[in-house]
């Protein structure tokens, strides 16, 4: 990065099953709203605003940023969309990101949203492509596999999952935000829910959520006066990476991605983290199916090959009393506007260092990791925010 | 020995070295996108003599909508091959946007080489029922407005303010389509003149069929290469030394239909008044439009445009803005023209707006 930058505002809505009482533009604007009232500012203020969403089948709009131009103030500005699959809400920071790192722009507004209930994803991901191999019974048909392939490879016991089931919904309890709020979660109502795609249990599945998210970016000096004038502290970025890799090819490692542990490992040098179970105060990483803790410990570099469903099993990615505490917002298992998902993960570890995450907060969190994966498992990207500034 | 100009926006001199495209044509059954694109992206390392293991960054631009199914983008990266994995970025927007964030990328000072490309064939449905669904979800797209029938709003919007007549839509047409004939990618070329065009008969008056783009499937590719490290790859770099880009409001009631003030912002910020343009690429799918954007752009009448034909030659969506920058850059690399203005566009009747100078060094 040429230049310091920091994340100033943040806002996101109250995740649900279906927003009907709002627009997408009423919707996105809640987040917009949010985000520029933390930062102690208002649309004029922004240079430029960068949005992010999954497909647009998901709700049948094509390229729907032209018809949300004026309700997020990008009247006369540029503005840009991305879209890199269920990575996508973590692609857009990253892209809002490095226009104020380039020193282009000094104040960026990033937004990212879904709203399945206008749409069915599960339809819209199982249109059947020429030359390409269906999907069929959208994403968990496609993970299923894989994390049965991982439980075989690395001897875990079969209820790993369901803990990180019922550990992410406890800890969405903690969530305002949070769309599933299951107060009575346990283990064995995780058991007793229908079997989707086996190994996955219904509560081992994210649920389809409408929502949006936003946040400021900002260069150093707005950032600094902003801390001055708001009162509230910035999420100073330390790192941001991002990693691709094709779909399939023979010898691929889809249980442990190459693009991942690249991604992991760009990120983390560029934060100086060389140790993230012991440097990291908390993640925030995109688990939208309950395996994938496990499996995103191990690719992440939180512990050795084979060795994750140990930390999930232990406990230690819980807030209660674990020492890397994994999606104490209740992560993607808890809420899923898709396209928003991976920027709630980026939006939420900015919370956890600025001390602004209320009953889901890490005591005297410093710096933390956001995560987001997309596509076969074959997309990602990644942030680490910190609430000092970066050296 | 040549020195990078200085550009207007950045702080890192980037040029493009590179660029091919696919022979545009009504209807391509023989390749699927994949397919289309592997030629082109193997030239573009060709003339660069790179492979994909130079290149630091890729980033495309397409939309799932022409498919009509999610995630194109996702096989269109086979192309590619990013194996072992790179870093990697998809637009929903023209390819010309991902060169914006390639270009954003290459200024970060740790990367050097982006690859960009962008594909889109019109063929595979119905693209005035498709454009509209890109219109507000609520109080347009119900209606299904057709895109002709749009930029026909558009179009007598500009006679009825006296900027131009329909001969001069007649003379746009048949000056492009002439130019075409010198353009073996284009899909329209011939030589008409206006007394012929204007006979024709309208398809949304004030456009007849002259005015209007053809249907096209296609595909580009583009190598951007930052620093002095451009001139190992190419005698005359084609220098990227202003670029900016703006939205408007789309709510048509809200808009002057006959201007376009988020191209004029763009053109001023990169700095298009700023120096002599020997040609324009102007992404302007209808006849009018040129004329509209033209003047938006602030260029003299000494200004060559479109000499490549232009959008009414060749108009693949989601491609077109890029071989815009192709071909104003082919220009600068070919030494015809040392100052160019590259124009892209987005959204319904020219919502949003890309321009950039494109130079060769002095």
């Amino acid at each position: 990065m040429n230049q310091r930058c920091a994340v100033i505002g943040i806002g996101q809505t109250h995740h649900k099953a279906k927003r009907e009482d709002v627009s997408i533009a009423g919707m996105v604007r809640e987040a917009a709203r949010a985000a520029l009232d933390d930062a102690g500012m208002d649309y004029g203020d922004i240079d430029a605003v960068v949005i992010g969403k999954a497909p647009d089948m998901f709700e049948g709009i094509m390229m729907p940023e032209h018809y949300l131009a004026g309700a997020l103030g990008a009247v006369g500005k540029p503005m840009l969309r991305v879209h890199t699959a269920g990575s996508v809400g973590g692609s857009t920071a990253i892209v809002a990101a490095h226009l104020v790192a380039t020193g282009i722009h000094k104040r960026v507004l990033t937004v990212a949203f879904e709203k399945q209930s206008d749409s069915d994803a599960m339809w819209a991901l199982s249109v059947p492509q020429p030359f390409a191999a269906p999907l069929l019974a959208g994403a968990g048909g496609y993970f299923a596999p894989i994390i049965r392939a991982y439980i075989n490879r690395s001897g875990a016991p079969n209820d790993v999952g369901m803990k990180v089931a019922v550990k992410d919904r406890l800890h969405a309890l903690k969530n305002p935000y949070a769309h599933l709020q299951l107060p009575d979660i346990d283990l064995k109502m995780v058991e007793e829910s229908i079997m989707l795609w086996d190994p996955l249990h219904y509560l081992e599945s994210c649920p389809s959520s409408d929502g949006a998210a936003a946040m400021v970016i900002a260069a150093e000096d707005v950032a600094t006066a902003q801390e001055k004038s708001t009162g509230r502290s910035a999420a100073w970025i330390h790192g941001m990476a991002m990693r691709s890799e094709p779909t399939m090819f023979a010898g691929r490692n889809q249980i442990n991605p190459q693009a991942g542990r690249d991604c992991a490992k760009d990120v983390f040098a560029q934060a100086g983290v060389t140790n993230p179970r012991k440097e990291l105060d908390c993640a925030e990483v995109y688990v939208p199916f309950s395996w994938y803790e496990p499996m995103w410990l191990e690719n992440l570099g939180f512990c050795d090959e084979g060795d994750g469903w140990k930390l999930t099993d232990s406990g230690a990615t819980s807030l209660d009393g674990g020492d890397i505490p994994w999606n104490c917002s209740g992560g993607v298992l808890s809420s899923n506007p898709i396209g928003a998902s991976g920027m709630l993960r980026f939006l939420e570890a900015a919370l956890q260092v600025r001390g602004m995450a209320g009953e889901h907060q890490v005591a005297d969190a410093s710096k933390a990791l956001g995560h987001a994966y997309g596509g076969g498992s074959q997309f990602f990207a990644m942030w680490v925010v910190g609430s000092d500034r970066p050296a | 020995m040549s020195t990078a100009p200085q550009p207007k926006q950045g702080t890192r001199p980037v040029a493009i070295v590179s660029f091919a495209q696919a022979p545009t044509q009504r209807r391509i059954e023989q390749a699927n996108e994949v397919e289309l694109l592997m030629p082109v992206i193997g030239e573009v390392y060709a003339q660069a003599n790179m492979t994909k293991d130079d290149v630091d960054f890729v980033c495309s631009g397409s939309t799932d909508y022409l498919i009509g199914g999610p995630f194109s983008f996702v096989t269109a990266l086979d192309a590619v091959g990013v194996w072992p994995p790179k870093r990697e970025s998809h637009v929903e927007m023209d390819a010309a946007w991902a060169l914006y964030e390639s270009w954003v990328q290459l200024q970060e000072g740790d990367l050097d080489v982006a690859l960009i490309y962008g594909f889109g064939k019109s063929s595979l449905g119905d693209l005035q029922r498709i454009l509209a669904l890109q219109l507000d979800p609520y109080t347009m797209a119900p209606l299904w407005p057709d895109q002709v029938s749009l930029a026909a709003l558009q179009a007598q919007a500009m006679i009825d303010k006296g900027l131009a007549t329909e001969e001069d839509f007649a003379g746009v047409a048949s000056r492009s389509r002439r130019d075409a004939m010198n353009n073996p990618n284009a899909q329209v070329a011939n030589d008409l003149d206006v007394a012929t065009l204007l006979k024709e008969e309208y398809i949304a008056s004030p456009l007849r069929r002259h005015c209007v783009p053809p249907l096209s499937d296609g595909a580009a590719a583009m190598i951007l290469v930052a620093g002095d490290r451009a001139f190992d790859v190419v005698d005359r770099p084609a220098w990227i030394t202003g670029i900016d880009h703006r939205i408007e409001a789309h709510a048509f009631g809200v808009r002057d239909l006959a201007t376009s003030p988020s191209t004029t912002k763009a053109a001023h910020i990169a700095g298009v008044g700023e120096g002599d343009v020997d040609v324009a690429e102007i992404h302007a799918p209808f006849a009018h439009q040129e004329i509209l954007l033209a003047s938006a752009l602030g260029l003299s009448s000494t200004t060559a445009l479109n000499p490549s034909g232009g959008p009414l030659a060749a108009n693949p969506l989601m491609a077109g803005g890029l071989i815009r920058f192709g071909e104003a850059a082919n220009r600068i690399m070919d030494g015809t023209a040392s100052r160019a203005v590259a124009h892209a566009t987005s959204g319904p009747i020219l919502q949003q707006n890309l321009v950039a100078v494109l130079e060769a060094a002095s």
